[in-house]
């Protein structure tokens, strides 16, 4: 049981990494990637490290991911990548 | 031949990878250092959280290297992102440019939110030493929470001098507290400064509650002030 939702938890942490790199749209691609950060969070938790799953979903998926969006919007690229 | 070059580089490390993997089998015992740090850490520490128990006092001054780091991080997005002492564009953009504040959505939510995003990251880091957590994970949930703050309230009261005093007072006590430890325990930042007090309680584990503190404070402000510098 345990083993199954550590493989499907991983398993999403691939999708989406792979949908960052690939999706167009940056906005889509950057909150992708914190989506990957947040189920990099719950395989911590599942794998019995809560003090790293915490830092984790804090400064992986909240921070880094909301620097990201202000530097993507600094740059004026919110649309697209050509 | 470029792509023919990566994919080999690719393989190379899919090999070393699969000799990783197949290779592994969990552990069956615990190793010498691990068993010497479960029943040392509460035994002689008093932390019933082994992990900070190591973090705060065996490491902790691997923890004061951290927080020098990202201090430096802050300090170079500063030097990075500084903008001309004569413009001043980040109000204007806030609130002119496409002429969109913060929605309606985004504020009423921080009203009711932001309360137990502090509330969550204070129990965290002052609980650090009896369950899950402590400065460093505490301290990223505060930072998380003035993140949402800056958000709804573009204009709002938080100042990035407050914020860089904060941070450094902060860290004077932190190294303060370690020079106490030299100067009345083992060494520095040693945590028998204080008495030990009832295992499991609050007010326990000699000085890392409140080095735990210091450092979610500065961790907090640290954070705050990269974001603050992103959003000018």
């Amino acid at each position: 049981m345990l083993e199954t939702l550590i493989l499907l938890v991983c398993g999403s942490i691939l999708v989406s990494g792979v949908l960052a790199v690939v999706l167009n749209n940056l906005m889509a691609a950057m909150v992708s990637a914190g989506l990957a950060s947040l189920f990099a969070a719950a395989s911590y938790v599942l794998l019995a490290a809560p003090d790293v799953a915490m830092a984790e979903a804090a400064i992986g998926s909240g921070l880094a991911t909301l620097i990201f969006l202000y530097a993507i919007r600094k740059t004026g690229g919110d649309v697209t990548d050509e | 031949m470029r792509r023919l070059f990566i994919l080999f580089v690719v393989a190379g490390f899919g090999v070393i990878f699969a000799g990783l993997v197949a290779g592994y089998s969990e552990r069956q015992t615990l190793s010498a250092l691990a068993t010497f740090y479960l029943t040392e850490v509460p035994a002689d520490l008093g932390a019933a959280n082994v992990v900070t128990g190591i973090l705060i006092s065996f490491r902790g001054f691997d923890t004061l290297g951290e927080v020098a780091v990202l201090f430096m991080v802050a300090a170079s997005v500063g030097v990075i992102l500084a903008s001309e002492p004569g413009d001043k564009p980040h109000l204007m953009s806030a609130m002119g440019g496409k002429g969109q504040g913060p929605s309606e959505l985004v504020r009423n939510g921080a009203e009711v939110v932001l309360p137990l995003i502090f509330l969550f990251g204070i129990y965290v880091i002052m609980n650090g030493h009896l369950s899950a957590g402590g400065g460093f994970q505490g301290g990223a949930v505060v930072a998380s929470g003035v993140m949402l703050m800056m958000l709804a309230y573009p204009t709002g009261p938080l100042h990035h001098g407050f914020l860089s005093i904060t941070e450094t007072l902060a860290g004077v006590f932190y190294v303060c507290i370690g020079i106490l430890g030299m100067v009345f325990a083992g060494g520095f930042l040693d945590s028998h400064i204080l008495p030990l007090g009832d295992f499991g309680t609050l007010v326990s584990a000699g000085a890392i509650p409140l080095i735990s503190i210091l450092l979610g404070i500065k961790v907090g402000a640290e954070l705050s002030v990269i974001i603050d510098r992103f959003r000018n």
